[in-house]
Formats: structure tokens, C-alpha cells, sequence
């Protein structure tokens, strides 16, 4: 028994919770709903053992490194954050219909990270080598894992708000939107979201930085992601205070938030993939 | 009213706006994007090459600052209007929010009463003075002790909580531009340096970021011994790590061996290993045997010297690897036959002193031991606004979480004695989360009911 084998329970469990959602809204029964977070509930406990048994295995290896040193790890650790959030905001506002639009990110994450990602246990090169590493990481994948939930309930705050606005005079809405939350909680939400993920992010970067400081001398040295980081950070504080002007609820606050989360996605993958810089997790 | 007032009136409501904010906050965003994709500070070739730029192409982006982009005038003019909005904001909310919290209102009347969405009203029996300590007492318990005030016999309550969460806001912009000034203190009177220094050596000047020259430092720094380690089965570095001696007049005044993510501070000059190199040749040692008589000789050099073996031939070593395709220590060597021609090259390993036998030829060689001075490459930097910054990053953190997860929650009652009674009036706001201080409020009320009617 090794970690792959809950990493593949936790896949299955995030695809089976995703599909048990897409059943409940056509449904509209409860139970169902349980159900999923059960399995939620369930593939979280797979995905923590799993971390846990792969830190275990490379400390087996003689490597005394957190499973935070590759993109596989990261990834992994990001699905794991997801539902974390997520079964915390279960937990606190009940409003079991996100689950369908939250779990899918944890699920794509785990299915990208499992076909084409390599999960071979690597030792960190001397610059890793630091508990900063893992206070960084952990901060700045809880804030990423409070923006993708933000991102899920802003697009079913925009599938909700489209459809109510064009059926005004017939009566409620009924199919799978009937059991979306009001348009009210779900732009709460993302503004909830966001609150606890915004923190996070400072915190994050706040981490890199003293490690940055610790390591080279520097705290800021305007690197890509350091930037994309700022970048994320500016989309989110731009959110955080349009909610106090007029006009900047509703629609353009989720479309804000979907900004925001492609460009945490971007600050996550598309600078190693793409550009050039010192998180090297992602280059070939 | 002169033109000249409402002109500054306009410019003082712009940068108090929040609008301004979101929209710089936006630009900055944006901008900062230009830097991600261009890289930054290479040569003008380097540019040219990197991207097949035409030079007029190159001219204009140059002049645009796009190569230096974050200290570029329009971005540090960006950053600089972000900080005016932020403490325009500041002295505008300021002393009415510091209002709010020193001065409350003790006493509500109707019209205040009006404006919050949690009222309530109980009819209660008895005396005010009866009813007045019945809700002091379940507000101590279940919330916060009142402030009690009594007027024409009626009795005003006022009760808060976390009145100090109002500052959340303000201690976070504040602490960005107490960010800002550490950077510039930073900036002013840091500097960033580096300085290499070859095993068994000492330095006392440091190269500035791009000087020519070397600046003195009034200490010493020794390299006694540079390390490098590697994982096992394969070359992928472990650890880096030097051993430096701090002196000052010759004498010893501290010891460290420094690694990536350990550096070394003294006078505020912290030093942080961040490269390594060969320095000068190696010193290579074998062990050659005559095949013919079996006779073996020691013998050691450095690189390229011709190393005479018994017989009038020489041995030359040519160059060294350190793990040569995973076999370990190698040299490649070649033998002089006397004659000023050299032989054909060949490897030698360390850890297989056995792999010339099969080679033929006159000699046997076994490599013993290579001997190559490394330097190490220090970055040095020195940086008095870094503590400026934590402190701001610190208020940054501590403030965001008051703002975002604390309010100030705050009730009042009024207690009238009524035809049929005592009227208590309660009413309370929040300025944060007002769906779970609605809850809160209900509860309240509950155990108001239950204290009154008992």
C-alpha cells in the first residue's frame, strides 16, 4: 500500500462527489446532497492520507523534505486546499449546490496531476531546502483554494442572474437553477471567499518574501511570479473595495472574481510554463 | 467662494476617492504585466536577439522604460499616486471614525432607532429602575456592560464591542506605506554586493552591483574550505556550504559555515553563498607502474606539467571531472614519449584504479587524488529598511484580519415608562457581517424576554 493508491481513491472520490452534485440539482433531493459531501468528506481523508503517506515515503528515502517540492506535490496539495475550503464553507453556510461548481477545480487538479504529471519523489536542490518553503506554500495554496471557490460561485452567481433577468415575470425558477442559492448568498459568498482567501495571499507573499530575504539578501526582486503574485493581489484588493462603491456588486464583482482567478491560475502554471523565473517547478 | 478653493476642493475629493483607488489598483495590475513578459534589464543585443526586434522597435520601448519597468517614472509615479489616495483616504475617514469610537451616542432616539435594520420592542412590568437593571444585567452577561444614562425618567443604555475593529482599515494602509518607506530606506542607504573568495583566502572589499571597482569593508572575511555535496546516484547538488571566519585586526571574531538559506551576518552586512567556482588548476596525484619492471612511483602536479616518470616519458594530466557519467573522481592524461610527442589521451578513475590495466602500453595509471581550490560567491547585502518592511508587513496582516473578520457591534436600549408598562425599546447595528450579528440579535432578544417576564 503506497500513496499513489489513495491518490486514486481521492480522484475517483472527487469525480463521484462532482457527479453525485450534477445529480442533486436535478434531483432537488437532500439526501442526495448528503450523499456528495460524505463522499467529499471521504476523498478529503483519501487525499490527506495520501499527502501524508508521501511524506513518509521520502522521508523513507533519507529526503526530510514536506511533499511540497514538485509540481505533482503541488498540485495535489492544491485539490487538497480546495476541499478545505470548500467543506469549511459547507460546514458554516450549508448551501450544498456549490459543491457542483467547487469540486470539479480538486477534481481537474487531481486528474491533470495523476495522467501527465511526474510523481517520482525528487530530492529539493539546496535552495529549497527551508522551512519557509512549507509556511509559503501551505499560505498561498489556502488563499488559490479560496479563490477557486470564489470563481465557482461567481460563475453560478452569472448563470443565475442571466436566467432570472430574462424569466422577470414568469414565475420562479425551476430545473437545476432551483436549487442554485439566491443570487444575494452567492454574491455574499464570493465576497466571503475572497475575504478569507485575501488574507492568505498576503500571507503568502508576505512568506516569500522573508524567505527570499532569508536565502539572497532580498525580499523583492520583481521576479514573474513575484509579480503575478502582486498582480493577483491588486485584482483581489481592486474587489475588496469596489464592494464599497456603488455599482460594482453583482455581475462585474463575479466577473471580477473569474479575472482574478485566471489570473491566480496564471500566477500558479502559466509563469513556469510559460515565462522564465526562479520557481522552476514547472520547467521541463 | 474663489475658483481657486473649488479647484483644490475637485483635487482633494479625487484623491480621497475610492474610485481612484480601484482604478490605480487596476493600472497597477495591468502594467505590472509588461515586466512579466519583457524581461528585464538585459542589453540592448540581448533584446534585439531575444526577440528579433527591430531597432526603432527597441528605441521606442526603451524610451517608454519598458526594460527597467518597475522603477521606470510612470510606474514609480503609479505607485506614488497609490499612496497619496491611500492617505488622502486616511485623514479624510479618519477623525470621524475616531469620532465614532471616543464619542459615541449614549442615547438613542426614535429617528436613530429608525435606522437599524434589528429593533426590537418589549413591554415590560414594573419600574424602570426594576426593568433597567434586569437588561443591564442580561446585557453584561450576554454582551458587554452599558453605559447607563437616566433623563427625564427614562434610562438610556449603550452598550459596544469591538469598537477598535473600525482601525482594521487604517492600520493596513498605513502599513503599506510604512512598507513603502522601508523599501526606500532600503533603497537610500542598502546596497547589494557580491564577492568571491578562493578557498584559504580572505577579502576586504566587496563589489557593488555594478562598480568596477571594489569597495572596502572595515572587517576581513576568510574562506577556509568551500564544500559541495550531492545526492546519492546521480548530480544532483545537496548542499553548498563554505566555512567563513569573520577577523577584525587579525583576529578571529567569528566562525561559520555558511549554506543556501544560512547566511552569515556581521555589522549588518549579512553574506549569503549563492555560487561556487574552480579557482586556478588542479593538483592531480598517480600512482604509476613500470609494466615491464612492476617498479611504482608517486608522483603529483598540477594540470598541463609535464610529470616525469622513471625512463625519460612524462605524464600529462589534461583536464578532471569531478563525476565523470557517474563512474566518480576521472582524469584524462596522456604519456610523453620522451620525444615532445604527445600520446594518445586516455581516463583515468578513482574509484576503479583497475580500468588501465586493460588499456596496454608501457605505464599503469591509477589516479589517487585531485586537489582543485574552489571559490566561493558570496552575495552580500546590506539592507536597514528590511525591519521597516517586516513591521509593515506585520500591521498588514494583523490589520486585513481585523477589518475583515472583527466589527464593531454596538446596541442601545431606551427604558419609558408607558400607560400599560415599561417600554423597552432595543436597537443595535454592525458594520460588518450583519447576517450573523442579526442571529446574534435574535438570540438577545430571547433572553431579554425571558429576563423581563420572569
Amino acid at each position: 500500500m503506497d500513496s499513489s493508491l489513495f491518490f486514486n481513491i481521492t480522484t475517483i472520490a472527487y469525480f463521484a462527489a462532482m457527479v453525485v452534485f450534477i445529480v442533486y440539482l436535478t434531483s432537488k433531493n437532500e439526501a442526495i446532497a448528503f450523499g456528495a459531501t460524505l463522499i467529499c468528506w471521504a476523498g478529503f481523508i483519501a487525499n490527506t492520507v495520501a499527502i501524508g503517506m508521501r511524506w513518509y515515503e521520502a522521508y523513507a528515502l533519507g529526503y526530510q523534505q514536506a511533499p511540497l517540492s514538485n509540481l505533482y506535490e503541488s498540485v495535489v496539495f492544491f485539490a487538497w486546499s480546495i476541499l478545505l475550503i470548500y467543506l469549511l464553507f459547507d460546514l458554516k453556510y450549508k448551501q450544498r449546490a456549490i459543491g457542483a461548481f467547487v469540486i470539479p477545480f480538486a477534481f481537474a487538479g487531481m486528474i491533470w496531476a495523476q495522467w501527465s504529471l511526474d510523481a517520482t519523489i525528487a530530492p529539493l536542490v539546496p535552495a529549497l531546502q527551508s522551512n519557509w518553503l512549507t509556511y509559503h506554500v501551505i499560505t498561498c495554496f489556502l488563499g488559490y483554494a479560496a479563490f477557486a471557490l470564489a470563481c465557482g460561485v461567481s460563475f453560478m452567481y452569472l448563470i443565475k442572474v442571466g436566467k432570472e433577468e430574462r424569466s422577470a415575470e414568469e414565475s420562479p425558477i425551476g430545473g437545476l437553477l432551483g436549487m442554485f442559492p439566491s443570487t444575494k448568498v452567492l454574491d455574499d459568498l464570493n465576497y466571503k471567499a475572497i475575504m478569507v482567501g485575501f488574507p492568505m495571499l498576503t500571507l503568502g507573499i508576505i512568506t516569500g518574501a522573508a524567505w527570499a530575504n532569508y536565502a539572497w539578501g532580498t525580499y523583492w526582486s520583481w521576479d514573474p511570479k513575484e509579480t503575478w503574485s502582486l498582480i493577483v493581489w491588486f485584482i483581489y484588493a481592486a474587489f475588496l473595495h469596489a464592494r464599497f462603491t456603488r455599482g460594482w456588486v453583482g455581475r462585474r464583482a463575479a466577473w471580477l472574481s473569474i479575472f482574478g482567478f485566471g489570473a491566480t491560475i496564471f500566477c500558479y502554471l502559466g509563469v513556469n510554463l510559460v515565462l522564465s523565473g526562479l520557481h522552476s517547478y514547472g520547467g521541463s | 467662494m474663489s475658483k481657486q478653493q473649488s479647484f483644490t476642493d475637485q483635487l482633494w475629493d479625487f484623491f480621497c476617492s475610492l474610485k481612484l483607488a480601484i482604478i490605480t489598483l487596476i493600472l497597477l495590475a495591468l502594467t505590472s504585466i509588461i515586466g512579466t513578459v519583457i524581461q528585464q534589464n538585459k542589453s540592448p543585443q540581448e533584446y534585439m536577439e531575444m526577440y528579433g526586434w527591430s531597432e526603432s522597435t527597441f528605441k521606442l520601448l526603451d524610451s517608454l522604460q519598458f526594460f527597467d519597468m518597475y522603477h521606470s517614472y510612470w510606474f514609480l509615479s503609479l505607485l506614488g499616486i497609490f499612496a497619496v489616495n491611500l492617505i488622502c483616504c486616511s485623514i479624510k475617514r479618519l477623525p470621524r471614525i475616531i469620532k465614532v469610537v471616543r464619542e459615541p451616542v449614549l442615547k438613542a432616539d426614535d429617528g436613530l432607532f429608525r435606522t437599524f435594520s434589528n429593533r426590537e420592542e418589549i413591554l415590560a412590568q414594573g419600574t424602570v429602575e426594576s426593568v433597567r437593571d434586569k437588561v443591564v444585567a442580561v446585557l453584561g452577561e450576554k454582551f458587554a456592560n452599558p453605559v447607563v444614562n437616566g433623563e427625564d425618567g427614562k434610562s438610556y443604555l449603550f452598550a459596544q464591542k469591538g469598537a477598535y475593529s473600525r482601525f482594521g482599515v487604517y492600520v493596513t494602509h498605513t502599513s503599506i506605506l510604512i512598507i513603502f518607506v522601508g523599501a526606500m530606506i532600503g533603497n537610500v542607504w542598502g546596497f547589494k554586493a557580491f564577492v568571491n573568495i578562493t578557498e584559504g583566502q580572505s577579502v576586504n572589499a566587496i563589489w557593488l552591483r555594478g562598480d568596477k571597482v571594489p569597495t572596502p569593508i572595515d572587517f576581513e572575511v576568510r574562506n577556509d574550505d568551500f564544500k559541495v555535496e550531492f545526492y546519492e546516484g546521480g548530480g544532483r547538488p545537496k548542499e553548498y556550504s563554505s566555512d567563513l571566519v569573520v577577523l577584525e585586526n587579525g583576529q578571529e571574531v567569528m566562525k561559520k559555515t555558511i549554506e543556501v538559506n544560512h547566511p552569515l551576518t556581521y555589522k549588518g552586512l549579512t553574506f549569503y553563498q549563492s555560487s561556487y567556482g574552480v579557482a586556478g588548476d588542479p593538483i592531480y596525484r598517480f600512482r604509476v607502474e613500470n609494466r615491464a619492471t612492476g617498479d611504482a612511483v608517486t608522483i603529483m602536479g598540477a594540470q598541463g606539467r609535464h610529470l616525469s616518470l622513471p625512463g625519460g616519458k612524462a605524464l600529462i594530466p589534461m583536464g578532471y571531472a569531478e563525476n565523470y557519467q557517474n563512474f566518480g573522481p576521472a582524469a584524462q592524461v596522456n604519456i610523453d614519449k620522451g620525444d615532445h610527442q604527445h600520446g594518445t589521451p586516455f581516463l583515468v578513475f578513482k574509484n576503479f584504479p583497475q580500468f588501465d590495466e586493460r588499456r596496454g602500453g608501457d605505464y599503469k595509471v591509477t589516479l589517487l587524488d585531485v586537489q582543485q581550490t574552489y571559490y566561493t560567491g558570496l552575495q552580500v547585502a546590506k539592507d536597514p529598511g528590511v525591519w521597516v518592511v517586516w513591521l509593515g508587513c506585520l500591521l498588514l496582516v494583523v490589520g486585513s484580519c481585523g477589518a475583515f473578520f472583527l466589527s464593531h457591534r454596538r446596541i442601545w436600549v431606551t427604558i419609558q415608562p408607558l400607560e400599560q408598562g415599561v417600554g423597552v425599546k432595543i436597537g443595535g447595528n454592525a458594520h460588518r457581517n450583519q447576517p450573523a450579528f442579526a442571529l446574534f440579535f435574535d438570540e438577545l432578544k430571547k433572553d431579554l424576554d425571558d429576563a423581563l417576564s420572569s
